[in-house]
């Protein structure tokens, strides 16, 4: 437990942040609390999983969120997004991300949650650095990797989040640079420091680097990544009738990187085209619920944070963790 | 694929689905449920929303502090999906209305329960039901989700659950060590003696008593004693005199270190002496009287000093009798008593100066106090997430699928939700088979009504319960009963076991039913005349039930000793299950960071197909217990 130990804090919080999150300080701490109330988050690409994610940093009282999805509401958005009211009078002709902001502004009237227009593919080092937190879903790869790169550019400490679910499936992708934390060891709190990856080395490492047990998952991602971007799709823009394609470009990369194909079974290739944009509502409460522990774990600097990939997959119910080496490693 | 997707979703649809619990979980589970596709949703709850709730119960609103958090979270979830069926019932679950026939019209009942009894009780009602249960808990980081089906897994039940810690009387009357010593004598007996019933016994003068019967009334205020003078009075004679007793017995202090008697003259000197008075007056402004306000004190998280939980000590308890006279003798701590918080925090740490233990800030102390449990909104989201991925599979009637999920802080084998197999129903469970019970009891001189209250209510946590002896009826509780029943029963109730209308001696077998749960068990009678006072305080001795684990640190067993600790929930089953679950135990120890050394006990299947899944070690003894499928 935080505690105020000796000494009086330079900062107290008001009695209203201390009765309001009386119960999550006895979790991480009064200083933890205090951090997060002066962290800047942006959440690129509103839907099931990051609206989850959202309402978790919210309710745990983070500076600021600003939410980046220009994207006019469909009925789409319906499916496991539960601030955008079954009301076209309501939605129509919004952006998610005006939607959603409003809602959101609900939970905690002490943090500021506003919409920031445009497109992450867009976003420079200048704006970036507004933000101590970004996180990106539902857009390509491409933009990914571009982001993430302009965070590691700037100099300012962003840590970087990528999170995705498709169907009953989901992955997140964590790059916090250089990550200094204190770790709780038998009661003793022990300093720690972990090097991150960059996406783009954490997606480029070749297949037979890996360890035989690395999540299916990983590769069935890598996968569909690649088909959408020799197709020029969208992210999730898949269908079932993609799924031969797919197979035969499994087969590619599995030749190439000398992997087993049973390493990517069909069954999962065929779940993941078929959901295309679907997310299952439980899945995006799971992703968005770990989502929001390394967020808060990474402002606080207190517990260990997921190093680098995190896969969830309903059917064998494993919530897993991922260590991807460097291309170079090895 | 897509068929399967489908037949899920036409379960989903047709579903009927009870949710007791509409706190941290059931918020969480509520709108992962309407959004899954769920129509037909019932809740229960009995509790009202609080402040400290907002951080992570996301459909409350400040507004609504005060309201029905069933009605409120139905309210909310219709807003965004209107077109499903939520019914509402604020109500306790253990209302009869929730009776055998209520359950059977549901196809799954989820529990987000926060406490032990409340579970049982819904564990035993879908077992009469025959309705499978999805039963939840989170504790700060930590959560878990499990599946109980009757006759295919282990019920709630097959296990033994934690139960609040007590601790030795002499302990907390005498040679407190640790904080929370001071803590349960603050609240227990000091609190409990000036402000509860006087009824009620109470340690707190275990000394002064020996010493001289006449003055029982210390703790009394004179007629014209002045308020000031009186507090001064009772800080000396618990902190100070008190001490001094108990020092004189040098037996106790061999092998401990002595305490130092702690008088207001050497807390206090000078300064504020007799003039205490002063400063009271601004508290008149104040809607809820505070001692920490009215003293300028505004950090709940720093640790006072002495002097100054001296000075807070004193003010509460002229605030108690200046502001709040008339609750004075039905007082019962309780954690969101601001004023009851800083008396017991001020006491326990002057208590605790006394006996040489670290001092502690008022909001640590009302953690210990309030046996608060940690709770934040991610774990309960998780959870939720997992209930219903369970719910699901429990609907399409997929048993060999069914998993207990473990969500951990730390990952173990790579796993942060960690599945594990369900467990075969335990055959000598009290709840789920029909394994009789053994009591030991001394049938000359323990009344039915002890039985009824130690071991029927208070251990096998009957609600209604009814007792026969062979073919008659002794004992039954509950409403609609003839005048001249119940006062028959009341009579029993105050008769020694042998004098009963059907003798209860050696070898006699009770019947004993709660038709509400539909619960029925027997117990053999074992007549025994001794027993030890430390070690079976309850004078009886109940064998072959799952006899809780004293797991988490609350309350001493006195009068007032709290009841469920406020939580979204504890993972119970986490540490507790014996042999092939202590495992299990070592590497969920949420106190512990532990790391890839000591997770080797869980095995992982490896082969190489989607499904492999963790299997825990399992002990040699219960190795022939089986595993589904
Ligand atoms: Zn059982």
């Amino acid at each position: 437990m935080g505690g105020g130990g000796g000494g009086v804090p330079e900062e107290l919080l008001t009695a209203q942040e201390t009765a309001l999150y009386d119960r999550q300080i006895r979790v991480w701490g009064v200083d933890a609390q205090k951090r997060l109330s002066k962290a800047h988050v942006l959440v690129c690409g509103v839907n099931g999983a990051t609206i989850e994610l959202c309402k978790n940093i919210v309710l745990a009282g983070v500076g600021s969120l600003s939410l980046m999805d220009d994207h006019v509401v469909t009925e789409d958005d319906l499916n496991a997004n539960f601030l955008i009211p079954p009301d076209e009078s309501i939605y129509s002709g919004r952006s998610r991300a005006e939607v959603c902001c409003e809602s959101l502004k609900d939970f905690n009237p002490m943090v500021r949650v506003s919409v920031e227009k445009g497109d992450p593919s867009l976003i420079d080092e200048e704006f970036l650095d507004k933000f101590d937190i970004i996180v990106l879903s539902r857009t390509s790869m491409k933009t990914k990797l571009f982001v993430n790169d302009n965070c590691r550019k700037s100099s300012k400490h962003i840590a970087f989040y990528a999170i995705e679910c498709k169907g009953s499936c989901g992955e997140i992708f964590v790059d916090l640079q250089n990550h200094s934390y204190v770790q709780k060891h038998a009661g003793e709190p022990e300093p720690k420091e972990l090097t991150y990856h960059s996406l783009q080395e954490a997606i480029s490492v070749p297949w037979k680097n890996l360890p035989r047990k690395t999540a299916k998952l990983y590769f069935a991602m890598r996968v569909l990544e690649n088909y959408e971007l020799s197709q020029g799709r969208s992210a999730c823009e898949t269908s079932l009738s993609d799924l031969p394609a797919v197979l035969a470009l499994r087969k590619n990369m599995c030749d190439e990187m000398s992997l087993n194909e049973s390493q990517i079974p069909t069954a999962l290739l065929e779940r993941l085209v078929a959901a295309g944009k679907k997310e299952h509502p439980p899945v995006c409460a799971i992703l968005g619920g770990i989502l929001g522990q390394e967020v808060i774990k990474s402002i606080s600097g207190k517990g260990d944070p997921i190093k680098n990939f995190f896969y969830f997959d309903d059917t064998d119910g494993k919530g897993v963790m991922e260590d991807i080496p460097g291309p170079s490693t090895n | 694929m897509a068929s399967s997707a489908t037949a899920s979703e036409e379960a989903v649809k047709a579903a009927k689905v009870l949710m007791v619990g509409a706190g941290g979980i059931g918020c969480e589970l509520l709108k992962t449920l309407a959004l899954s596709g769920f129509r037909d949703i019932h809740i229960i709850d009995l509790d009202t929303i609080e402040v400290s709730n907002l951080n992570r119960q996301f459909l409350f609103r400040k507004c609504h502090v005060g309201q029905s958090k069933a009605h409120v979270a139905r309210d909310a979830v219709l807003k965004f999906r209107p077109n499903i069926n939520i019914t509402s019932y604020h109500a306790n679950v253990k209302d009869a209305q929730f009776n055998v026939e209520f359950f059977k019209q549901f196809n799954v009942v989820l529990n987000g329960l926060d406490n032990l009894d409340a579970r049982r009780h819904v564990n035993r009602l879908c077992l009469a039901a025959e309705v499978p249960l999805v039963e939840s808990g989170t504790t700060g980081f930590l959560g878990q989700v499990t599946v109980h089906v009757k006759g295919k897994t282990e019920c709630y039940e097959c296990q033994p659950k934690p139960v609040p810690k007590s601790y030795p009387v002499c302990t907390i009357t005498s040679t407190p060590s640790k904080f929370v010593h001071c803590i349960v004598w603050a609240k227990d007996l000091l609190f409990a003696k000036l402000f509860g019933d006087k009824n009620q016994d109470n340690d707190l003068n275990v000394h002064s008593s020996e010493s001289g019967s006449s003055k029982s009334n210390v703790f009394e205020r004179n007629k014209d004693e002045d308020l000031d003078q009186y507090a001064r009075r009772i800080y000396d004679h618990v902190f100070g005199y008190n001490i001094e007793l108990a020092l004189e017995n040098e037996e106790t202090w061999k092998n401990r270190r002595r305490p130092n008697p702690v008088y207001i003259r050497d807390a206090l000197p000078e300064e504020d002496s007799r003039q205490n008075g002063s400063s009271h007056d601004c508290s008149n402004e104040q809607e809820e009287p505070s001692a920490m306000v009215s003293l300028g004190f505004r950090n709940p998280q720093e640790i006072w000093n002495l002097a100054d939980n001296s000075r807070v000590l004193l003010k509460a308890l002229r605030l108690f009798f200046e502001k709040r006279e008339k609750e004075i003798g039905n007082l019962i701590f309780d954690k969101d008593d601001q004023l009851a918080v800083e008396f017991v925090t001020a006491a326990a740490n002057i208590r605790a100066s006394s006996f040489g233990i670290p001092l502690h800030s008022l909001f640590e102390a009302k953690g210990v106090a309030g046996n608060i449990v940690h709770a934040v909104a991610t774990t309960n989201a998780i959870i939720a997430g997992l209930i219903v991925i369970e719910a699901i599979k429990v609907l399409q009637g997929d048993y060999k699928k069914y998993r207990m999920t473990y969500c951990l802080e730390h990952p173990s084998r790579k796993m942060l939700l960690m599945p594990v197999e369900p467990f075969e129903p335990n055959k000598s469970c009290y709840v789920c088979s029909e394994t009789p019970l053994l009591l030991d009891v001394n049938t000359k001189t323990t009344k039915l009504r002890e039985v009824i209250d130690k071991i029927i209510k208070g251990k096998l946590g009957m609600n209604l319960p009814l007792v026969m002896i062979g073919h008659t009826l002794v004992f039954e509780d509950g409403d609609g009963l003839e005048e001249d029943e119940a006062a028959n029963y009341a009579l029993n109730l105050e008769k020694v076991l042998a004098e009963l209308p059907a003798p209860v001696i050696n070898g006699t077998k009770l019947t004993v039913e709660d038709f509400q749960q539909e619960l029925s068990c027997s117990i053999n009678i074992k007549h025994r005349e001794e027993f030890d006072e430390e070690k079976e305080p309850d004078g009886m001795v109940l064998s072959g039930w799952s006899a809780p684990v004293e797991k988490q640190v609350t309350s001493n067993g006195g009068a007032s000793s709290s009841g469920a600790p406020d939580t979204d929930g504890n993972p119970e089953d986490i540490s507790t299950k014996p042999g092939m679950k202590r495992k299990l135990d070592e590497i969920l120890d949420s106190k512990e960071n532990f790391d890839a050394s000591s997770t080797s006990s869980a095995q992982v299947v490896d082969d190489d197909d989607d499904d492999d899944m963790v299997m825990l070690d399992e002990d040699p003894k219960l190795a022939k217990k089986k595993r589904l499928q």
